[in-house]
């Protein structure tokens, strides 16, 4: 797909919890779908969480913020599909689970990880209102802003191979060509 | 310095690295299912790049639904069937000869000590039971296994686990490894491998180290890893008598795999389960875990006894020694889908069948159904299951049900009461 400042800046959602797992991404029901696009209406279905609603809060949300070991459970790869036919390429926690991590960056999507003290601080200061993020690959920085409130902007890193299948548009390609 | 098993395993399959910490491992064995693969083969198609690594590494079956509810699973089936047939896959593993495939590809030989392997499910980390490195991957990953057999991983550290002291009675592996669960957190493990060692795992049967391995992925861990031993020779044994003079042999040569005893770990934790009493989960985490005895008065509506974690014969024995002559209470529904073919049928000559039948359980083929809320066993809102399965994620076994996992002998004694309640134990000791 190529990457582009584009594909990972936008609105940015807040997933207030812990521990978000791939069956409240996409719920297994659904797995019988043998098109990413199905996916679509399903994403974030079953999520336990208080005050969210997945109908009113996903729509046009291109990031979502949320806290630690998202993505545990189920290695089923539908949970990043079901983010990228949503339009949403980019999440960023204190930590993620290592499958669902690794598939998010073998889809040529990304996973970003920051410190508990970052990601609090993005709590606190933009969850509240809209927020959009501005995504610098070149200058590995992201920008958040939020009207009445100052823009932060944070520096992140991903590892060399990480950055490879981004470039790449993900793991196939280059496997095929380098094994 | 000395290495762990999943680094000795590592350093055998190493073909290339990329960075400091990601290796491109060799894969002995890719295991294939019905949810995961078809959209790899799909891809590959698209790509013009319909072709396998290796036909007789790579293992099929058709486990999650079947036989097929809808169209949509019927289609999945065909996909899988097709390209096992185009591309020559032997062993693939349909209607009549299927199971849940972390019971079945075991039973059926395909893991040795040393190999690696991977599948697009994340209870893969079973089959590090044998001491293989064993993990669940995504799509992709299945896909680049399937056409080249490599795959990446971060190079894991390794967690050493020594479970020490004597199972009570009515304490099983399950207990044991839900107690490790809410030791290390669901993110305790996470891009590490968990060895398993100690004079309990020495005791326990392969079918017990499988269920202690199938949940090392819910505290995060790539793989679970067992030593080689005896115990693992003698259930390999028919499928490897012709490579070896004799038992010792096969030990001998196995026992390269487990880990040196000056080898470096990330970390080491010591749990002696000589007070560990039959445990549940409450909540929608497997790390939220207390002794059954605990739970107020809970009424269930279900008891699932089966899947990838507890569908084996052991599990069918534990639970029918307490059903035995028992009927289920008013209100509850007994669901039983024995883990494989040869599980069920061994399950008829011994009588647990009838036993699980005459106490009213509903027997099912064996598939993986109501553990992920497929099929055969699904919950309504508001329902409470014990469960015998591995995951209590919030709308996991059907939309707003809740889930208790427990050891089989636990669900059988749930399943006579009609409330959560442990297997018989000792008391007073």
């Amino acid at each position: 797909m190529g990457a582009t400042h584009e594909t990972f800046s936008g609105k940015v959602l807040f997933l207030d919890r812990d521990d978000i797992n791939t069956d409240e991404i996409i719920p297994a029901k659904y797995l019988t779908e043998i098109t990413k696009t199905a996916l679509k209406p399903y994403l974030l279905e079953d999520l336990k969480l208080e005050g969210f609603d997945p109908a009113r809060d996903i729509s046009d949300t291109q990031v979502i913020v949320t806290r630690s070991n998202f993505g545990c459970g189920s290695s089923r790869e539908h949970a990043p599909w079901a983010l990228e036919v949503n339009g949403i390429n980019l999440v960023i926690a204190q930590d993620f689970s290592r499958i669902f991590r690794q598939n998010m960056y073998n889809c040529g999507m990304m996973a970003v990880e920051l410190s508990a003290e970052q990601i609090e601080q993005l709590f606190s200061r933009f969850s509240q209102g809209p927020c959009t993020l501005r995504t610098d690959l070149a200058a590995m920085t992201f920008t958040f802003s939020s009207t009445g409130r100052e823009s932060l902007t944070l520096p992140f890193s991903i590892s060399g191979f990480d950055r490879t299948l981004v470039e790449a548009g993900g793991w196939v390609e280059f496997a095929d060509s380098s094994y | 310095m000395g290495k762990t098993s999943a680094q000795k395993i590592f350093a055998a399959h190493l073909i290339d690295t990329q960075g400091e910490d990601i290796s491109i491992l060799s894969l002995d064995r890719v295991f294939c299912h019905e949810i995961t693969t078809p959209i790899a083969i799909n891809d590959l198609i698209e790509r013009g790049k319909d072709r396998v690594f290796d036909a007789d590494k790579i293992k099929a079956v058709i486990d999650h639904v079947t036989p097929a509810k809808d169209s949509k699973t019927a289609e999945q089936g065909k996909i899988m069937r097709d390209w096992a047939r185009r591309q020559g896959i032997r062993d693939f593993f349909d209607i009549g000869e299927n199971g849940v495939c972390h019971a079945l590809f075991p039973e059926k030989g395909f893991v040795r000590p040393g190999f690696t392997v991977i599948m697009g499910d994340s209870h893969t980390c079973t089959h590090g039971a044998f001491c293989a490195f064993a993990a669940g991957v995504g799509t992709t990953d299945l896909e680049v296994g399937i056409l080249k057999g490599v795959c990446s991983f971060k190079t894991p550290e390794t967690l050493k686990i020594t479970v020490s002291g004597t199972l009570r009675k009515g304490v099983y592996a399950k207990d044991v490894i839900l107690a490790i669960i809410a030791r290390l957190g669901v993110n305790g493990a996470t891009n590490r491998v968990i060895e398993f060692t100690g004079e309990v795992i020495d005791s326990f049967s392969m079918e017990e180290r499988m269920t202690l391995c199938n949940m090392a992925i819910e505290a995060g861990g790539t793989s679970g890893i067992c030593y080689p031993d005896m115990t693992t020779v003698d259930y390999l044994w028919e499928f490897i008598k012709d490579d070896y003079t004799d038992k010792e042999a096969a030990l001998a040569d196995y026992i390269r795999w487990k880990a040196d005893d000056d080898a470096q770990y990330a970390d080491t934790v010591t749990i002696d389960v000589s007070d560990l009493v039959p445990v549940s989960t409450f909540g929608y985490k497997p790390d939220q875990v207390r002794p059954i005895d605990e739970f107020d008065s809970t009424p269930v509506d279900q008891v699932y006894i089966g899947s990838c974690t507890n569908g084996r014969i052991e599990d069918l024995r534990a639970a029918a020694a307490v059903l035995k002559g028992g009927k289920i209470a008013d209100g509850v529904r007994g669901v039983l889908s024995p883990a494989t073919p040869d599980v069920y049928r061994q399950a008829m000559k011994e009588g647990l069948i009838e036993i699980f039948m005459d106490a009213g359980f509903c027997i099912t083929n064996p598939t993986c159904g109501a553990c992920l809320g497929m099929s055969n066993g699904v919950l309504a809102s508001g329902e409470v299951c014990a469960s015998t399965t591995n995951r209590n994620f919030n709308g996991r076994m059907g939309k707003g049900g809740m889930v208790h996992l427990m050891s089989p002998a636990s669900a059988a004694a749930t399943a006579l009461t009609g409330v959560l309640t442990s297997a018989p134990q000792d008391k007073g000791e």
